[in-house]
């Protein structure tokens, strides 16, 4: 196993390579690039060309890349053109705030995702369970940012519950974890009825409740580690989601977190704030990930199996690889 | 038949369970009733479909509801009636005073708990024994089933078939219950585990006098083990008695189809004659004999009035209309006599 | 045993229905399922104010007109839903932005569904290194996540409609890509394929009329879903500002607008949003029924 995860994190490194070459890649293609920030407005296209050299932006884009990415590590993502400041401190500051805000709705949409989901399930095909689903679509369907300002509207303009913005406290917390964990919370609702329907007609919840188990027992204990199994996987899709929900609510709420940075940034072309935030952010998340990953091996000892047998890798990658020899 | 008799483990009467679906209701299982001694087997034999697992699930109120509903009967399993019951005292029986081994072990065993706890998990609610004493046990018990002890901390994946159904039958004994039923307990294995797995219950059922009802459509089987038979068909008990009586004294014409699809070891030149037709459709059984369409003996009469099951001597029960004309015999029965 | 019974009989059933035709089933289905039916004619309606908005509404004056005389009026009969700052009909700046949404998120679908369905069918037929390329290059891709992959196209290549659809279509390929991969590498054991090619049928013949044709009911349900979400998307990034710049109708815009006024003005972020949210309810709704109906083994 521990050799399984130790595999796992020297395979993720070509992952972060990729998914930060990526996103370099397609930045890249922007038009304009620091040159026609920095150069001052009467600088002559000799004056400008003289600059790339400098910068070094006339080099091939992998070389640029590899450069960046050599500084990055040593924590240099350059400076911000509007504020002068490192690109670095800007995002150590704001990420806190976000992973917190993330933390929080994860924890609101999973504490209340599972037992509904459970709920429903038990009680298939009543119109509790309809009620619920119909409440899980909603969720689904409701633009985050419109729930967002309705929240804000509702319990911060009108009743005056709650601040409106800001991060200030475990107030302020509230609406906008709420407003992110909606949507994964109407997804995992779903996949948890599903999922635990799915169980609960498999041959071995008969053999327990044979043996003598109690239905609760059976349900929370039988039932929900196997159920579990696709919810981690959703859970792991929609963390995704969490973050794409924070670029949001963060702008709805003023909440000062990377999201926010990166769409101020984009808002005002701020090149290197916008590559470096965004970098960073698909980097932790790929890691996020292989945390997830990792999360089934412990709850499927199937998946263990795998892992152990096959020494790290996908099974199918294996297979592939076998079939590519053959 | 009637008060009540210590040495009866199980006593079934009137059962009838349908499965309530939206557009049609199967008729799994029929006014059917049976009694079972202390130390004895009953052999349920019939096709797919004929209401076995049904019957099975039934008596430890365990048929999946919805669809299924128990519409009449009683069922009393060592003195208690299983149909009214609370929830929880139908919990303290299960897995204790009875249990069953199922009929599929790759599906029957929860995929995430290791094995030793699948089976300790019975110990540890009806013995009230510890963690610790309820794991030594149940490596025991796998010792006993005949897997070595050391394999007990392994996931059901990595076992197979024949293994995974004997930790089934380790859990459905740990708790030595008084009633075990088997649902074709063999059907999905090789033949060779086959034996191997039938010798395992019938050394347990004789070390410990545990009643059996043993589900299978293997006649074979039933010759080896049972001490009774009732023969289902449709979801009825059409043939019931001893093992003689329904093996060398056959009466219903369904008996005889199921012994004439058999294979005759000692005549290899004999035709197989397999039963023409298919069991009637549950949802919509015909109105009279329910075996009529498939029945070469079948009149008239037959395809109109169900047939009652009758005692026509000793304990020996059949349930067809024919045998009202008393010189009636079928062709299995002019044979033997 | 009636377990095993039911199991049993659904061959024998299937048969006979299927002698309606395979899509009249899928819709026979699909007509018993009274969400997707509501779910469908509001989409139908929304289709036909789309096609037809150019027809009652006049561009110049109902959608984009300044009309101070009347900024910031309430809901009222005479404009069922207020007017915004500039004095617009928000309700017919509303109809007409139906249009935006709607050909944002099929345009993005379909960009996502030409790329994503190609590729994994190529990787599912072909496996090999093929496959492992086009796989692995899709894991990457989906490990950024969605809305930061947008924002990172559009902040490319700048902010306008098409881009808009560029940047959700491209979000959304490795979802098709993995469902064709797995739908084709399923169909592709089966014995038609095999027979497909032992009569010498040319690969891309197999591919488009022997294993898509038969691959189609998880990329219906994911096409509709898909564009649900797609059009949450460009109403996202619209509200932030990256999307279809003003004065367009596009709902997200509006509510990007009327936030400002949210304190006395709400109504102002009420109506874009409600009109969102039906139209994606009612994608979700039908995607939802179009699985159970194509699919009934998946319904619980």
């Amino acid at each position: 196993m521990y050799r399984y995860v130790l595999k796992r994190l020297v395979l993720l490194i070509p992952v972060l390579l990729g998914v930060s070459f990526l996103v370099y890649f397609i930045l890249d293609l922007a038009p304009g690039d620091a040159v026609d920030v920095l150069a001052p407005d009467d600088a002559t296209q000799e004056d400008r060309e003289r600059m790339r050299e400098e910068l070094g932006l006339n080099r091939p884009l992998v070389i640029r890349y590899l450069d960046y990415m050599s500084d990055l590590v040593r924590g240099d993502m350059g400076e911000s053109y509007l504020s002068g400041q490192p690109v670095w401190d800007s995002f150590i500051e704001k990420a806190p705030n976000t992973l917190l805000l993330g933390f929080a709705s994860l924890v609101v949409s999973v504490g209340l995702s599972l037992p509904l989901g459970i709920y429903s399930a038990n009680r298939h095909g009543t119109w509790k369970d309809n009620v619920s689903m119909v409440l899980a679509l909603l969720g689904l369907s409701i633009p985050n940012f419109w729930l967002g300002l309705l929240l804000m509207l509702l319990f911060a303009l009108r009743l005056g519950w709650l601040p409106s913005g800001g991060a200030d406290g475990f107030a302020s917390l509230i609406l906008p974890a709420i407003t992110i964990g909606t949507g994964m919370m109407a997804t995992l609702t779903r996949t948890t009825r599903s999922s635990m329907l799915d169980v609960i007609r498999q041959d071995y919840l008969r053999t327990a409740r044979a043996k003598g188990v109690s239905e609760r027992v059976v349900i929370r204990k039988h039932a929900l580690k196997n159920a579990l199994i696709p919810i981690i996987t959703i859970i792991g899709t929609q963390l995704g989601g969490i973050l794409g929900g924070a670029v949001l609510t963060e702008s709805v709420f003023s909440w000062p977190g990377v999201g926010r940075l990166i769409v101020d940034s984009l808002n005002s072309r701020d090149t290197p704030m916008v590559t470096g935030a965004i970098i960073m952010t698909t980097m932790f998340f790929s890691v996020v990930l292989l945390l997830v990953d990792l999360l089934y091996a412990f709850v499927d000892p199937r998946i263990k199996a795998q892992y152990a047998t096959k020494k790290g890798g996908k099974s199918n990658d294996n297979k592939q690889k076998q079939k590519a020899s053959a | 038949m009637n008060g009540v008799n210590d040495d009866i483990v199980l006593q079934v009467e009137d059962l009838t369970v349908y499965y309530e679906l939206e557009e049609e209701t199967v008729k799994a299982v029929n006014h059917i009733s049976f009694s079972l001694k202390r130390g004895e087997t009953i052999g349920l034999v019939g096709e797919t479909g004929a209401g076995k697992t049904t019957t099975a699930l039934a008596l430890l109120r365990l048929v999946p509801d919805p669809p299924g509903v128990i519409k009449s009967g009683k069922i009393t399993v060592c003195g208690n009636d299983m149909l009214s019951l609370p929830v929880q005292k139908l919990e303290s029986i299960r897995g204790k005073d009875i249990s069953m081994i199922f009929q599929d072990p790759m599906t029957s065993l929860n995929p995430v708990f290791k094995v030793v706890d699948q089976i300790a998990e019975s110990l540890e609610i009806h013995e009230k024994l510890s963690k610790t004493e309820a794991h030594e046990k149940a490596l025991d018990m796998l010792e006993t089933v005949g897997i070595s002890r050391s394999r007990g901390g392994e996931y059901p994946h990595q076992f197979s078939g024949g293994m995974k159904q004997r930790v089934g039958i380790a859990i459905a004994l740990a708790c030595s219950p008084q009633l075990l039923i088997a649902d074709e307990p063999t059907t999905a294995l090789d033949v060779t585990i086959q034996a191997q797995v039938l010798d395992l219950i019938k050394d347990l059922k004789d070390k410990n006098g545990t009643s059996v009802i043993m589900i299978t459509h293997d006649l074979g089987i039933v010759a080896e083990i049972c001490d009774q038979v009732a023969v289902m068909y449709a979801g009825h008990i059409v043939e019931h008695g001893s093992l003689d009586e329904v093996f060398n004294h056959t009466l219903h014409p369904y008996t005889e189809g199921l012994f004439n699809s058999l294979p005759n070891i000692n005549d290899r030149k004999s035709e197989l004659k397999p039963i023409p037709g298919l069991m009637p459709d549950p949802t919509n059984l015909p109105e009279g004999c329910a075996f009529a369409p498939r029945c070469e003996y079948a009149t008239e009469a037959c395809k109109t009035t169900q047939p009652e099951l009758r005692t026509v001597g000793g304990t020996h029960k059949v349930a067809c209309l024919r045998y009202d004309e008393t010189d009636f015999h079928i062709n299995r029965g002019k044979k033997h006599g | 045993m009636t377990t095993s019974k039911s199991k049993k009989q659904a061959p024998d059933t299937a048969p006979v229905k299927k002698q309606r035709g395979q899509w009249a089933e899928v819709w026979h289905r699909l007509k018993k399922n009274k969400g997707a039916m509501v779910g469908l004619t509001i989409v139908v309606i929304l289709i036909f104010i789309a096609l037809f908005s150019d027809v009652f509404l006049d561009y110049d004056t109902d959608v984009i007109g300044v009309n101070t005389a009347e900024r910031l009026q309430p809901p009222s009969a005479k404009h069922i839903m207020g007017t915004d700052e500039y004095g617009r009909d928000i309700f017919c700046r509303i109809l007409y932005g139906t249009k935006y949404s709607l050909s944002v998120g099929v345009v993005a679908v379909i960009i996502a569904l030409l790329i994503g369905v190609t590729l994994g069918a190529v990787a599912g037929y072909a496996g090999g290194p093929t496959e492992e390329v086009i796989m692995r290059f899709t894991d990457i891709f989906s490990s950024v996540p969605n809305m930061l992959m947008a924002l990172v196209v559009v902040a490319a290549l700048g902010q306008s409609m098409f881009n808009l659809m560029l940047a959700i279509g491209i979000t959304s390929v490795p979802q098709f890509v993995r469902i064709t991969r797995a739908a084709v590498l399923t169909v592709k054991t089966q014995e038609y394929v095999e027979a497909a090619r032992a009569i010498g049928l040319r690969n891309y013949r197999i591919i488009f009329s022997h294993i898509l044709p038969n691959c189609l009911s998880p990329i219906i349900v994911q096409t509709t879903l898909r564009v649900a979400s797609a059009i949450i998307s460009a109403s996202s990034l619209s509200f932030l500002g990256l999307g279809i710049p003003a004065p367009d109708p596009e709902w997200g815009a509006m509510l990007s607008a009327g936030r400002r006024f949210i304190r006395d003005y709400s109504y102002m972020t009420l109506f874009p949003g409600l009109a969102i949210m039906i139209t994606v309810l009612a994608l979700n709704l039908v995607g939802d029924g179009l699985r159970d109906a194509l699919d009934p083994r998946l319904k619980d």
